[in-house]
């Protein structure tokens, strides 16, 4: 049983003039098996919410904490942090040019368990991983990212969700730019990890489709910054009808 | 490749743009050669070949003075390792073949020239193939000291072979290599520069590509002070093939700088040209010019060539330029590319969201930088040696990174 318990989040961004305050107090918490989806408006700062989660050096945690079953998530570096148990399916995952798939599943997997993989079943997890992701097992030899889809690479961070075994993914966007096959495929991966491995999701989108396929338990109203309305799946159905302008008003 | 134009790194904006901007202010072609030392003056820094070189740094390599062995202590040892099917010998200036591929292009070319009285000659004999490589190991005895070198390879037709050039220790060393590659044959040439980081290396390696053959020509610098090579090629007929590739590692101090000219001066021949290379630390400093000539009977031809350079650090500098001289419009291809980028952040935050460590994350970006190239060497030996040696230079930048921290905190 995993939680990460995020308490009062103050964040701000730096710019080329001034830092620019972005998260305004985020409290969420989230537990092994449970899935909170996040929904709000662009520029709202869920990706900021996801990265400084996951470390990114760019964002500056001015207030506020992270806990993950108590420990400072704050203090740790980027890898100690995925070490610990959190990951982060980006929304623009990056290109590593020169760097094979294999090569990095199998580096990251090795940093994440402290030890290199058994090489046999390693091999036949990551197969049968892709396959069930029905990525050609051409991907294991290309680049990271490089010249992928933008389904290509969501289904890219999802199998490293697979393989890697964490024990909180926040995902983010990884609905955006699916079709609705690949959205059914990565779905089921993300179902498929959760029901292994009692993963916690913190799962952000704009579109209720995913939230068909992934229950959410809980859904959270993201605006301006911090968490404005919570409540359960039924909440996701009166964003969509009804869209942001409730909130967006209330905030000015 | 998402790497990103760094304003900063380059003096050059037409080499930022990685376009041919620049018009030269003359061909390639036009350029000085000559065994007369007296043709070259002195360089002041001012000149086109010469402006990107530290002129002042270059102590005593230019003058005109023979090497200076002493007795029972010469100025760099030679090691000359042939396997059979290999004849070694030495040849005095105007003794064939020397003198008729390499002529001086440059003070530093004519002055290895002129003050070596005996090149060494390497013949590979025709249809031979070598299934050992020809090592020529040279060892600088000494910072300062004036080494002149001129050695002359030529590879029979239809041979095969790898000739492994390989520089160690300190000198103010002149190297002219000179190749002759038989029609048919398939020659691999290799320099490395490990030099120490006193020793100031200036070279000319010239070639001639026979008919239908094929030339490998591969540059690794990782040492030495100043390194100044270039490395030429032309054509003895139809359907030669010649690849230059380089890879370089620059660090603070260091000055390494390549120059290629290709002389497409016959039909239906290639050239590929690539070189790749890291700088990091104050100061550190590489430079890449490539001058590709197309000739108005090189019909049919096809080249390319490309530089990219990967800034790991502030401070370092690296310049990169492009030129492309074309006499005929009937030609198969060509195309350049440069670029000169940052060490990507996103990248390492990429890797380490993933639990990779950051000196790990590093090692896999800038592996990931050179994986192309070193794919394309092809030399295990030295594939091996380069890989080892580019992980090497990564543990100094994870060292000098962690004493930084304590004081920038
Ligand atoms: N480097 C930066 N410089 C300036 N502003 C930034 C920077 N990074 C983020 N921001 C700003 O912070 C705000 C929040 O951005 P963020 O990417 O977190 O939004 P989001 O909710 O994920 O939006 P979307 O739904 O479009 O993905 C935006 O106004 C954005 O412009
Ligand atoms: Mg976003």
């Amino acid at each position: 049983m995993t939680t990460l318990e995020i308490k009062n989040l103050q964040v701000s961004v730096e710019t080329d003039d001034a830092a620019k305050e972005i998260l305004r107090g985020v409290d969420l918490t989230i537990r092994s098996g449970e899935t909170h989806a996040i929904m709000g408006p662009n520029g709202s700062g869920k990706s900021t919410l996801a990265y400084a989660i996951a470390g990114h050096p760019k964002y500056t945690v001015t207030g506020g904490e992270v806990l993950l079953d108590g420990e400072n998530v704050l203090e740790m570096g980027v890898d100690e942090r995925a070490q610990a148990g959190l990951f982060l399916a980006m929304q623009y995952p990056v290109e590593v040019p020169g760097v094979t798939v294999s090569n990095f599943l199998r580096t990251a997997k090795t940093a994440i368990d402290g030890e290199a993989p058994k090489l046999r079943t390693w091999v036949k997890d990551v197969k049968g991983a892709m396959e069930a992701l029905k990525m050609d097992a051409s991907f294991a030899e290309r680049n990271v990212n490089e010249g992928f889809s933008g389904g290509e690479k969501k289904r890219h961070e999802i199998l490293q969700l697979e393989l890697l075994q964490p024990k909180i993914a926040i995902l983010d966007e990884t609905d955006s730019g699916l079709d609705v096959d690949a959205l059914k495929i990565v779905s089921e991966g993300v179902n498929r990890v959760k029901e292994n491995t009692g993963l916690g999701v913190m799962l952000i989108t704009h579109y209720t489709r995913i939230l068909r396929y992934i229950q959410p338990d809980f859904v959270h109203v993201f605006v301006n910054g911090r968490v404005a309305e919570s409540g359960g799946s039924d909440l996701a159905e009166r964003l969509e009808e009804e869209g942001y302008d409730r909130f967006l008003t209330a905030a000015v | 490749m998402s790497l990103l134009i760094d304003e900063k790194t380059h003096v050059d904006p037409a080499a930022q743009l990685g376009g041919d901007h620049r018009i030269p202010d003359q061909s390639r072609a036009a350029r000085t050669r000559s065994f007369e030392v007296a043709d070259f003056a002195l360089p002041t820094g001012r000149e086109e070949e010469w402006r990107f070189t530290p002129v002042d740094r270059l102590g005593n390599v230019l003058s005109d003075a023979p090497t200076d062995d002493r007795e029972g202590d010469v100025a760099a040892g030679y090691d000359v390792q042939a396997p059979e099917g290999v004849t070694v010998g030495t040849l005095a200036p105007g003794q064939a073949p020397r003198g008729t591929v390499l002529v001086p292009e440059d003070r530093g070319a004519v002055v290895a020239s002129a003050n070596t009285e005996q090149a060494l000659h390497l013949a590979i004999t025709k249809e031979a193939e070598l299934t050992q490589p020809v090592r020529v190991l040279v060892d600088g005895r000494g910072a300062g000291r004036r080494s002149n070198a001129h050695y002359v390879v030529e590879a029979g037709a239809f041979s095969k072979a790898l000739v492994i050039l390989d520089h160690t220790g300190a000198a103010d060393h002149t190297g002219n290599l000179e190749v002759i590659v038989g029609d048919g044959a398939e020659l691999t040439v290799v320099s490395l520069q490990r030099w120490d980081d006193e020793a100031v290396h200036l070279a000319q390696h010239e070639a001639q590509v026979g008919r239908d053959a094929t030339y490998k020509h591969i540059v690794v610098s990782l040492g030495g002070g100043i390194v100044r090579m270039n490395s030429n090629v032309r054509y003895a007929g139809p359907g030669g093939d010649a690849t230059l590739l380089g890879v370089y590692f620059a660090d603070a101090g260091q000055h390494l700088e390549h120059r290629s000219f290709v002389d497409h001066n016959a039909p239906r021949c290639t050239s590929l040209v690539t070189y790749k290379g890291a700088l990091q630390g104050d100061t550190a400093r590489t430079v890449w010019v490539g001058d590709v000539l197309i000739r108005k009977e090189a019909e049919g031809i096809e080249t390319y060539e490309l530089n990219r350079n990967l800034v790991l650090t502030d401070g370092a500098r690296a310049d990169s330029v492009p030129n492309l001289e074309i006499e005929t419009g009937d030609i198969a291809g060509a195309g350049h590319a440069s670029s000169t980028g940052r060490f990507d952040d996103e990248q390492l935050f990429y890797l380490m969201s993933r639990g990779i460590d950051e000196a790990d994350a590093r090692r896999l970006v800038v592996r990931g930088f050179f994986a192309d190239i070193i794919a394309k060497i092809g030399v295990p030996e030295v594939v091996d040696r380069l890989m080892a040696a580019i992980d090497a230079e990564l543990e100094l930048t994870a060292l000098s990174e962690q004493h930084e921290e304590p004081a920038s905190a």
